[in-house]
């Protein structure tokens, strides 16, 4: 296994983690100030993967404006939803919330089949996409220099919202303290509807991205990016922003090491690994590496 | 100013409320007195519209001349909007927001090119605030918090100011500042209402008072009255007064 | 006379109607209708037995269909004949080869393997809390799928065990529906029933009433998983056939779903939520597939969940059960 092999999984990592850093990223800003685990945030993914299909290959749209209007439909969604199921919840159990999710979950997978069928179907970037750059001995396709910069534009200006912007203050007010924002003049049902449809928007880019990167994509295809952004989230600490993008990298290059350098016949586990894991780091360390004390988990 | 009218409050299906009737008026300071339970916090999250009262009406005056508004169903956003600010039991800073940010999340509503300006007037009556302006909330002592939450309260330009237990867990000393500070607000033309477990200090700062006993007004009068008052002595100031 | 009282008197009633009912549909029902009347059996043990988990305790878990499956592969695999054997899992280990044991006790094994799973798991996860738990419970069912995916010599992984023997008969499942039935009945109305709804409740305030609430959860995790097991023999000796994915998260979500519309913490309101859902899936499911609608039923189910829990998060029954009953 020579150094080259290494360095070269490690940057195939970033361009995995990079994904995972976007779902998980608005997966712990909704967790944040509702307490909501969202199992339909992977979904999300999904829709953004189906849109981006149809405005590329049916449509003919160029890609950076196929991009923002992603970005406008995952918005779209997350308001919907929001408002039509989540609001209408606000103040009951956790759990309820929780099942709510599995239950959107279920009816967007469910329509998906029942549109376009559970067929897989092939998505395809532009040629250029897919031509390699070649950084000393480690090889990039623009592809992955695309998803690992727009990662890093979407986060950039993710945390300046966050931290400049009255809607930002607002957000992590809410978050902290969901009664005395409320009594600050915040509307919070307002707030919490941004922070969902932002945190959604950022999800269907991570969808279009997913796509060019794996090829195919089909209406089930959101399970596996919902629970890695749930994974992810949980290692920085669920319902911080930094530490869900850290949790990201941290899982995409494990992740990548772990399949790269195990032997072949360990590779079918990897679902369970990552379970375990998750199980585990709830259980040990249910504050992530970065969160604040969260004394509602275990 | 406020006009509470026969209010009924449940939680859950606990009956808290019982036709609670209550008046502040212009530039007054009412104080609202009670031990533990006996429903003062219930009272002001109503008046915020945190909670919603079964019956009755609350009715709110800008000012002396204009029409009373029924603030009984709006949300706590708009009640906000009408300068009522509301400082909550135990301060309710927000830990992981910079000392400045909590001062600007007071000013959430305001449109105006004032707001700088007002956080300057804050720094310079709290100079600590200036000084930790960057640092989070959540590290200050209790009665740097306690200023915080003031601040916090008058960067919305309140005409009338709600507080809950001011003077929680915080040394006599800084106490007495807190409700100087509040007589002198207060001076300015801003209306309060206090509600206190140190009913001694209440009824010192207050011109009337209300005496709360299980969900039911069982007192009300002037302060001066109420603190001289065998039944408030023995109740709730202990014997201290002699 | 002897005097039977008020509980004896609806005892007998429930065996009558349930042995009644069995007798009707073995000797007058086709074989469609009997499907369905065994599959509302074994769906009313996989809601009563998760109530006694989740309605009693407050305890959600998403991982019932992983002790089905346990206890579903125990018995197909005990009771795979030894003759067959060597052509359908070559790779069996010896110790196991020569025993094959009848469905009753290989049945009572499999409920049992997964109650002494959910004890194991439960020790380790029952520390979480609400949705955290949820989570775990439902990582828990993929790890257990993916366990048995892997141990093909016992399993025969991703194409799983098929041509088992029709052992259920609408007796053992209808049996067993009184067993889950009169076992929670008793749980319910019992000092630790009581105590498990106290937990639901007010986890502080049992806490401070001396209820031991790690070893009453793990209780109800346990007994919760043992009828769960039990249904999952019944299930592959129904079907005939196992495979991995059976146990999957849908399932999982479907069974969740009858006990939030029945109503956590209601025997009566899962009994007839499990009824409506099997008889609602199986309606709609000629419609799915002679108008190719796949997925329709699935979506109609979620809507449902969603709008009871908007509208009536309590379900049909809240926590209790009708007063002609108690």
């Amino acid at each position: 296994m020579s150094f080259d092999y290494i360095v070269q999984q490690i940057a195939n990592g970033i361009t995995l983690g990079s994904m995972y850093a976007l779902v998980a990223v608005g997966f712990s800003m909704i967790y944040g100030i509702m307490r909501l685990i969202n199992f339909a945030h992977g979904d999300i993914v999904m829709i953004g993967a189906f849109t981006t299909l149809y405005l590329l290959q049916n449509i003919g749209l160029p890609l950076p404006i196929v991009a923002i209007m992603v970005l406008i439909v995952g918005f779209g969604v997350g308001m919907l939803v929001e408002k039509s199921i989540f609001l209408p919840m606000r103040g009951s159990p956790q759990v309820t919330g929780f099942i709510a999710s599995l239950s959107l979950s279920i009816m967007l997978q469910n329509f998906g089949i029942l549109i376009l069928s559970a067929q897989p179907r092939n998505f395809n970037f532009p040629e250029y996409m897919n031509s390699i750059i070649t950084v000393s001995t480690i090889k990039f396709k623009v592809l992955d220099v695309v998803i690992i910069v727009t990662t890093i534009v979407l986060v950039i200006a993710l945390l300046l919202l966050i931290n400049k912007t009255k809607l930002g203050i607002a957000i992590r007010a809410t978050a902290q303290n969901l009664d005395v924002a409320r009594l600050m003049g915040i509307n919070i049902n307002r707030v919490i509807m941004l922070t969902f449809a932002i945190g959604s928007a950022i999800a269907a880019v991570a969808g279009l991205m997913w796509g060019g990167k794996f090829g195919q994509i089909d209406p089930l295809m959101g399970y596996i990016p919902g629970l890695k952004a749930f994974v992810a989230a949980v290692i920085g600490g669920v319902g911080s922003i930094p530490g869900a993008i850290l949790g990201g990298f941290i899982l995409g290059i494990s992740e990548v090491l772990f399949v790269g350098l195990m032997p072949p016949e360990y590779s079918s586990f990897r679902d369970a690994f990552v379970f375990i894991i998750l199980i585990v780091i709830l259980i040990v360390m249910p504050n992530g590496l970065l969160g604040k004390n969260m004394e509602d988990r275990a | 100013m406020l006009k509470i009218k026969n209010i009924d409050v449940y939680r859950g299906s606990t009956h808290v409320l019982h036709h609670l009737n209550l008046e502040v008026k212009d530039g007054e300071i009412v104080s609202l007195i009670g031990a533990n339970g006996a429903g003062k916090t219930t009272t002001l999250r109503t008046i915020s519209g945190l909670l919603r009262p079964k019956n009755g009406e609350i009715l709110y005056k800008t000012d002396t001349n204009s029409h009373p508004i029924d603030t009984t169903s709006l949300p706590p956003n708009e009640i906000v909007k009408l300068g009522i600010s509301h400082t909550p039991e135990g301060r309710g800073i927000f830990p992981q927001l910079t000392v400045k940010e909590n001062l600007l999340v007071g000013a959430y509503n305001r449109v105006d090119d004032q707001i700088e300006s007002d956080l300057l007037s804050m720094y310079n009556m709290f100079p600590i605030l200036q000084k930790r302006s960057r640092l989070d909330a959540g590290k200050l002592s209790g009665g740097e918090q306690m200023m915080l939450s003031l601040g916090r309260a008058l960067m919305s330009r309140p005409k009338f100011l709600i507080l809950d237990e001011p003077s929680l867990g915080l040394a006599p000393l800084i106490v007495e500042q807190i409700f100087d500070m509040l007589k002198r607000i207060n001076e300015q033309g801003v209306t309060i209402l206090l509600v206190e477990q140190n009913a001694v200090m209440a009824l010192e700062l207050s011109s009337r008072a209300y005496v709360l006993e299980t969900g039911r007004i069982v007192l009300e009068g002037e302060s001066a009255d109420l603190i001289t008052n065998k039944k408030v002595q023995d109740a709730y100031l202990g014997g201290a007064e002699s | 006379m002897i005097k039977i009282s008020k509980q004896g008197h609806h005892l007998i009633v429930l065996i009558t109607v349930l042995m009644l009912f069995s007798y009707l549909m073995q000797n007058y029902a086709d074989e469609h209708i009997l499907m369905v009347a065994n599959f509302i059996g074994i769906s009313i043990i996989l809601a009563v037995s998760l109530n006694l988990t989740n309605g009693f305790t407050g305890l959600f878990s998403l991982g019932h269909p992983a002790f089905m499956a346990i206890g579903g592969y125990t018995t197909a695999i005990l009771t795979f004949p030894i003759a067959k054997r060597a052509l359908f899992l070559p790779d069996f280990p010896e110790q196991l080869a020569n025993i094959q044991l009848s469905f009753v006790p290989a049945l009572l094994i499999g409920g049992l393997l997964a109650a002494t799973i959910a004890a194991l798991v439960g020790f380790s996860v029952l520390r979480l809390k609400g949705h955290y738990l949820a989570v775990a419970t439902m990582g828990f069912l993929i790890i257990v799928q993916v366990m048995i995916n892997n141990f093909d010599s016992i399993t025969r992984g991703p194409t799983g065990l098929n041509g088992l023997e029709e052992f259920t008969t609408i007796y053992w499942v209808y049996g067993w529906v009184f067993v889950t039935i009169y076992t929670a009945w008793k749980v319910k109305f019992s000092s630790l029933g009581r105590s498990m709804l106290a937990i639901r409740e007010d986890e502080i305030a049992s806490k401070s009433l001396g209820i031991n609430l790690f070893s009453t959860r793990n209780l109800a995790f346990v007994l919760g998983a043992f009828f769960a097991g039990i249904a999952g023999g019944l299930w592959a000796h129904l079907v005939t056939a196992l495979t991995p994915n059976t146990f999957s998260l849908i399932m999982s979500f479907n069974i969740v779903l009858i006990v939030v519309v029945g109503g956590t913490g209601s025997i009566t309101g899962s009994i007839i939520a499990a009824i409506l859902f099997t008889l609602f899936t199986e309606l709609l499911k000629p419609i799915e597939e002679s108008f190719s609608l796949f997925g329709l039923s699935q979506i109609i189910i979620a809507v449902i969940l969603i709008l009871v829990l908007i509208f009536k998060p309590k379900g049909l029954f809240g926590s209790s059960e009708p007063e002609f009953l108690r």
